[in-house]
């Protein structure tokens, strides 16, 4: 829609409220979509953690030992807790709004909410019991 | 007095004020009471210059729609009883110019509705002798829920999005617009795909999903906007893949 909504021009006495630059502070649930929108960077720290970790393991033993080393200092297991706090929300988040985006008919009805959310979080669960066995098995 | 409350009603008067001020009033709580009958209380017995707009009062013609208490809410539904014993707060929508008191401007809005075609466009009209367009009750319920709309703006009242871009299309016209894609009579998704899938169409939206919670006819705005990008992207994804013939 390029037509701008200049309409107010001519009508210099009606009042039009400035949006406050904190608006997302204003309610909890403006707030809550803010935070889901920050969490993406916290998975694109991920995904740079996780390339970091592999070009370590490609550069041999001992890179690979400097970058354990580097991964124990204290500002990145923070950084890393932070990060896995927003990763976890973003996820939860995202499932929570997945049937509102899919409708899916069975017999001419629709689905119930959690039929669709339900897979998401199972798939979810066992993809991260896989991880933390290859982990821990190691 | 134990039955009355207190509303502080939003006031603007532009021949003597620069922005809005609040007024302070007392009205009858009554249990059958909403803010509405508050406010046609004091405009008749105890000041006749306050404006509001207003029609129905049982939630069909989407006129009474404002901010109470910060939240948008049709007064005609929102009773005195559940906000005892106040004091309420009594805006006009929000993210509208304001010409009077709790009187929005709303020709954006009017504008959008109108851009989106919100009516049944055939490729080809059927003459008349052929008959009316004929529906099933399960291709009624495609869009039935999307039709329910009254226009109140409650949604574009709730919506960020639009109060940081006026540009954005809206909740309630991309669902209307959805309502009549959805519809098997109609033909003219093509039509109004272009307008859609522009940054101030679907895209501008982020899922905030405030519209569907502000929503009074449970349309669910939210769902059509992020139904149709996953719409749009599939055919864009076929067009990628089979660049000849997809749609």
């Amino acid at each position: 829609m390029s037509q701008a909504p200049i309409y107010t021009e001519y009508h210099p006495r009606w009042y039009r409220r400035r949006t406050s630059t904190y608006w997302w502070l204003r309610r909890p649930s403006y707030l809550a979509f803010i935070l889901r929108e920050l969490s993406s960077l916290f998975v694109v720290w991920f995904v740079v953690f996780t390339l970091l970790q592999i070009y370590a393991l490609i550069q041999g033993a001992e890179s690979y030992q400097r970058f354990l080393d580097w991964s124990k200092n204290p500002v990145v297991v923070i950084v890393n807790v932070i990060a896995l706090f927003f990763v976890i929300f973003h996820s939860i988040t995202w499932f929570q709004l997945a049937p509102q985006a899919m409708v899916v008919r069975m017999h001419g009805k629709r689905v119930p909410a959690a039929w669709i959310a339900g897979p998401n979080y199972a798939a979810w669960f066992l993809a991260s019991v896989l991880v933390a066995w290859i982990v821990l098995s190691g | 007095m134990a039955d009355t409350i207190t509303l502080h009603v939003a006031r603007y008067r532009p021949e003597a004020e620069t922005e809005p001020t609040f007024q302070e009033f007392q009205a009858p709580c009554r249990k059958e009471w909403v803010v509405l009958d508050a406010l046609n209380y004091i405009k008749d017995k105890v000041d006749g210059t306050l404006s509001f707009r207003w029609s129905c009062r049982m939630g069909i013609c989407g006129s009474c729609g404002m901010t109470v208490n910060g939240e948008p809410k049709l007064t005609c539904a929102t009773f005195l009883t559940d906000y005892a014993p106040g004091p309420i707060r009594v805006e006009p929508l929000r993210n509208f110019p304001v010409v009077r008191d709790l009187v929005i401007e709303m020709s954006d809005f009017m504008r959008k509705l109108v851009q989106v075609k919100p009516w049944i466009i055939r490729a080809e009209e059927k003459s008349l002798s052929e008959g009316e367009y004929l529906q099933t009750p399960e291709e009624l319920d495609e869009y039935k829920q999307f039709s329910m709309c009254i226009n109140c703006m409650l949604c574009y009242s709730a919506c960020p999005v639009y109060s940081l871009d006026p540009h954005f299309v809206g909740p309630a016209a991309i669902a209307l617009a959805q309502r009549y894609n959805m519809d098997s009579r109609d033909e003219g998704a093509g039509e109004r795909m272009d307008l859609l899938s522009d940054h101030t169409g679907i895209w501008g939206c982020t899922f905030v999903g405030e519209c569907t919670k502000a929503c009074p006819k449970s349309v669910d705005p939210a769902a059509a906007i992020q139904r149709y990008k996953l719409k749009t992207a599939m055919e864009w994804f076929k067009s990628f893949i089979m660049p000849r013939g997809a749609r």
